[in-house]
């Protein structure tokens, strides 16, 4: 009841039976978005992943949190192979993306990096339009017909919550605009191409805090339509916006379940203690 | 739960460890303001129930003061898990405290009363006692598990109200019976009834303390539950 309450609340149109988001039934599985089997990681004969496997599911906002050097940005660009940029890494396990292991030798990246959509800390316009920035992606996926470029830009800027403050400069170069702004752009130039899972490692963490609201309360409205997976130093920020957290320590997934739980009654005594700002 | 190694912020540290602290204060202060009271009735001493009359308004001036604390510490440390059940049950409990310290004046002002009336019932205070002394100990208990972190005394403390609830129905029907008996006792019988009333309330209120403390040291929240539900848990936290 409190579950149905609780969205309510929030104007997201589920009625999820609060048992099958506890639960690991099989009748879930049609739920589940992403499933990490076994995941390790080297970088050389450093294994900075050891044996992570939980589940994801669809429409959810999983955050990852715990010290510098946990393995947690590692784990993310997992998602989208990002990883494979690196000459020394070595990937095991496995990741289903719907049922899919997206390190089958038979997965094109390119779709793989359509489908599975990053932002990064730092905001990374390209020294272009605002336009442009947005519809880079949709011109390499061929779309060449100004009337579609202009339908998909605008609704990728209002799903980023940045078309009312730009709509009327969009041929202005993105990097006159401020961090926070930049930084919505980036995610309205990720989403343009409709990926069906977002990566946001430390999306807020070099913007001031009304940005960083705007960004959470985006993450919030993305989340009816992504899959969303969130890296962040911020544990206040982990607790606002996501529906499940992760804490890594030292290569491991410590603890994975429920924020609320996470964050008021950890079952872990690692997690308390980073949580709770104490030694170990 | 052991209590943990320290924050990494030693003055957090330091607030919790005041928090704590204040609590003691105030449960020690009330638990005195329950003694004298019911000394007071016991011996019709007005002088004495004036006195716990006159200090309520230190039990209400700790609680204002920790409440403020309490937002202080939410406000500026973001408190998580452990930390953040230890606030929430600091502000409840110290509201239980406040409740009690309020029972323990009724009580005050019910010897005066009594003795006002010059009463000729006082020798059947003896079945006052009885209540007296078991929600007294259910009480310190209480505390004794807020400050020790114990679940298992915390667990009794719910156990006994259900032997302070039956005493106090007992005592209430003995005072009918008196009542019946000899109507010219009934205006004081009647005190006496608010007296044991109020005691019977400090049970019900140091049974919502030891509630707190599961809270507190399991992350569990075991109000209002039913008895097969209570003794599921309790199997729970025992093993």
């Amino acid at each position: 009841m409190s579950e149905t309450i609780n969205e309510d609340a929030r104007g997201i149109n589920t009625s999820v039976d609060p048992s099958v988001l506890k639960s690991d039934t099989a009748s879930e599985n049609n739920e589940v978005c992403l499933e990490v089997n076994n995941l390790s990681l080297y970088y050389g004969e450093t294994r900075a992943l050891k044996d992570i496997s939980f589940r994801m599911k669809r429409n959810r906002v999983t955050a990852f949190i715990g010290p510098s050097g946990c393995g947690k940005s590692t784990l993310l660009r997992c998602f989208n192979r990002m990883n494979d940029l690196i000459d020394s890494v070595r990937v095991e396990g496995e990741i289903n993306l719907d049922g899919k292991n997206i390190y089958d030798a038979d997965v094109d990246i390119t779709a793989l990096r359509q489908r599975v959509g990053m932002v990064f800390q730092k905001p990374n316009p390209f020294p272009m339009s605002i336009f442009e920035n947005v519809s880079y992606g949709l011109r390499l996926q061929g779309i060449t017909k100004r009337r579609e470029l202009e339908e998909k830009v605008e609704w990728a800027l209002k799903g980023a919550a940045l078309w009312d403050e730009v709509k009327d400069r969009l041929d202005e170069n993105a990097l006159g605009m401020s961090g926070g702004q930049q930084q919505r752009l980036v995610i309205a130039r990720a989403i343009a191409i409709e990926p069906e899972i977002l990566l946001l490692d430390e999306p807020a963490s070099a913007l001031d805090p009304i940005s960083t609201l705007k960004i959470e309360e985006l993450i919030y409205e993305l989340k009816s339509r992504y899959t969303i997976l969130i890296v962040t130093h911020n544990m206040q920020q982990a607790a606002r916006v996501s529906d499940e957290t992760a804490f890594m320590y030292m290569g491991d997934m410590i603890e994975f379940g429920d924020t609320t739980t996470l964050f008021t009654n950890p079952a872990k005594k690692q997690t308390e203690d980073y949580i709770t700002g104490r030694y170990g | 739960m052991e209590i943990q190694s320290k924050h990494i912020s030693q003055q957090f540290n330091e607030e919790m460890e005041n928090l704590r602290n204040q609590v003691m204060k105030m449960g020690g202060l009330v638990e005195q303001q329950i003694s004298n009271a019911v000394l007071a009735l016991k011996e019709l001493d007005v002088p004495k129930a004036e006195k716990v009359i006159k200090k309520d308004h230190m039990v209400n001036a700790l609680e204002v003061s920790v409440d403020e604390e309490c937002a202080r510490i939410l406000a500026r440390r973001q408190p998580a898990a452990s930390d953040l059940r230890m606030v929430v049950a600091v502000i409840k409990t110290i509201t239980d405290l406040e409740r009690i310290g309020d029972e323990a004046e009724k009580v005050a002002k019910m010897a005066i009363h009594i003795a006002e009336d010059d009463g000729v019932f006082h020798a059947r205070y003896n079945g006052i006692r009885h209540l007296s002394d078991h929600v007294s100990k259910m009480l310190h208990d209480a505390l004794d598990a807020f400050a020790r972190l114990d679940t298992e005394t915390a667990l009794r403390v719910l156990h006994d109200d259900e032997e302070a609830d039956s005493e106090y129905q007992s005592l209430m029907r003995q005072l009918i019976t008196h009542m019946m008996e000899d109507p010219r006792t009934i205006s004081e019988v009647l005190d006496i009834m608010w007296a044991a009333r109020a005691l019977e309330r400090i049970g019900d209120h140091s049974k919502n303390i030891g509630e707190y403390v599961i809270y507190l040291v399991e992350g569990r929240d075991i109000r209002h539950l039913d008895t097969d539900e209570l003794e599921e848990i309790e199997k729970d936290l025992m093993s």
